[in-house]
């Protein structure tokens, strides 16, 4: 599978939602789903899906699926 | 990497602060006619001040009486509310630049202590206090907000506000050997986990503990600042302690205890200014009085210079482990209303 589709799977997946929702534009609190406690559990299993551990600014900083997948590629994610 | 934010000796940072919250007293004035009306009845609207101790504070309660705000109601982003036990209760309106600046401004604060990492999380609360997403008490608000700093979250309290000893051990088998976090209220930490931990012989040598909420709760126990660090030494190996002092109508400035435990140190954003509650003029080092708060944070509400009703006293200026002031908090001033974030809390009471 390629590295984004990964991403969007591990987002639909933690935020609870339907297979085709198209999570590329999704924004912290954007929907309702996605708020601070989701928050945990969406970097935890982003954590878990890239073999990665985000640091704190970067949680705090990751406020949109776009900023999720910058944040990846600085730990060498490749999204080519 | 975060910058630090424990930098400056008190003489820079009151002339950086006098220029920062007198611009903020004109930004607020501009913007909240209610927070002008306030300031030109009271007689304290001037154009300049001559020094951070003259510029004029509004008592937090005037958040619970008028809504007071400098941003038009379309760009609230988040109102935030305090908890209170006679009723009313403050509103605190954010918009995106600040609810931003708040969360960017603690994270630094407490990475001071904590470092960029996310450390494995120990969190001495039941999870109920964050299960219902839509009504969250200030605890869980306050709980979720700390909740970013850790990972595996761990709850030391079972459904039954309990402690769970099994939890305990299994969370310390897995991450004692390395820093772990733990965060709590003050009296939950001393009731729950220390007399857990103690009782089960348990090492937690390794763990940095964040604490808040304050003593009252703990005073038939003749437990204060200084024998809750001792006995946390001595008896489960716990000396990475830091107390913090902040409220809602200041969110995201916290007042940090070092190190050394000598006292709480404010960040180089924020300061405090002890009053004599009869005279208002600034009580000496080591002379107990009103705690006035100010801090550069509040941009969406004129929350940047506050008296509070909290007694408390500064022991020195640039003279312990981190530059500025560093001071307790006593307690609160007699008759002014209970209120605070862990009085939500009622099964302490035992």
């Amino acid at each position: 599978m390629i590295e984004i589709d990964r991403l969007r799977k591990v987002f639909r997946s933690s935020l609870e939602l339907p297979e085709d929702y198209d999570v590329d534009g999704l924004e912290y609190r954007g929907i309702e789903k996605w708020d601070s406690l989701a928050h945990m559990s969406l970097v935890a299993a982003i954590e878990d899906e890239f073999d990665v551990m985000i640091d704190t600014d970067d949680v705090i900083d990751m406020s949109s699926f776009g900023k999720a997948r910058e944040i990846l590629g600085k730990h060498g994610v490749e999204f080519a | 990497m975060s910058e630090e934010v424990f930098t400056l000796k008190q003489p820079e940072k009151d002339e950086r602060l006098l220029e920062q919250l007198s611009a903020l007293t004109r930004h607020h004035r501009e913007r909240s006619p209610e927070y002008d009306r306030i300031l030109l009845a009271s007689g304290q609207a001037q154009d300049s001040y001559a020094s951070v101790y003259d510029l004029p504070w509004l008592p937090v309660r005037m958040f619970k009486n008028h809504h007071l705000k400098s941003i038009p109601d379309d760009e609230i982003v988040k109102v935030l509310t305090s908890s209170g036990t006679t009723g009313d209760v403050s509103r605190i309106y954010l918009d995106r630049d600040a609810a931003a600046a708040q969360t960017r401004m603690l994270s630094r604060t407490l990475q001071t202590v904590l470092g960029p990492k996310r450390l494995p999380m120990l969190i001495v609360d039941s999870r109920g206090v964050v299960a219902d997403r839509r009504s969250f008490s200030a605890r869980g608000a306050g709980m979720l907000g700390l909740m970013n700093f850790g990972r595996d979250h761990v709850w030391v309290l079972d459904e039954n506000g309990e402690p769970d000893v099994e939890v305990l051990k299994q969370f310390l088998a897995k991450h004692g050997d390395q820093p772990f976090l733990i965060f709590g209220f003050t009296f939950m930490v001393w009731l729950y986990l220390y007399e857990a931990a103690r009782d089960a012989g348990l090492d937690l040598s390794n763990g940095i503990l964040i604490h808040s909420g304050g003593w009252k709760k703990l005073i038939d126990r003749a437990v204060d600042n200084a024998e809750f660090r001792r006995r946390l030494a001595e008896d489960i190996g716990l000396t990475k302690i830091h107390n913090f002092y902040g409220m809602v109508e200041q969110i995201g400035t916290i007042y940090l205890e070092g190190p050394d435990g000598g006292g709480l140190y404010c960040p180089d954003f924020a300061d405090v200014i002890i009053r004599d509650p009869e005279t208002w003029e600034v009580a000496p080092i080591g002379t107990p009085g009103l705690i006035e708060v100010t801090s550069t944070l509040p941009t969406s509400y004129p929350g940047h210079v506050l008296l509070t009703e909290d007694l408390g006293v500064v022991h020195g200026v640039d003279d312990g482990a981190w530059p500025g002031k560093r001071f307790s908090v006593l307690g609160r001033l007699p008759r002014a209303e209970a209120r605070g974030c862990s009085d939500t809390f009622t099964g302490g009471d035992r």
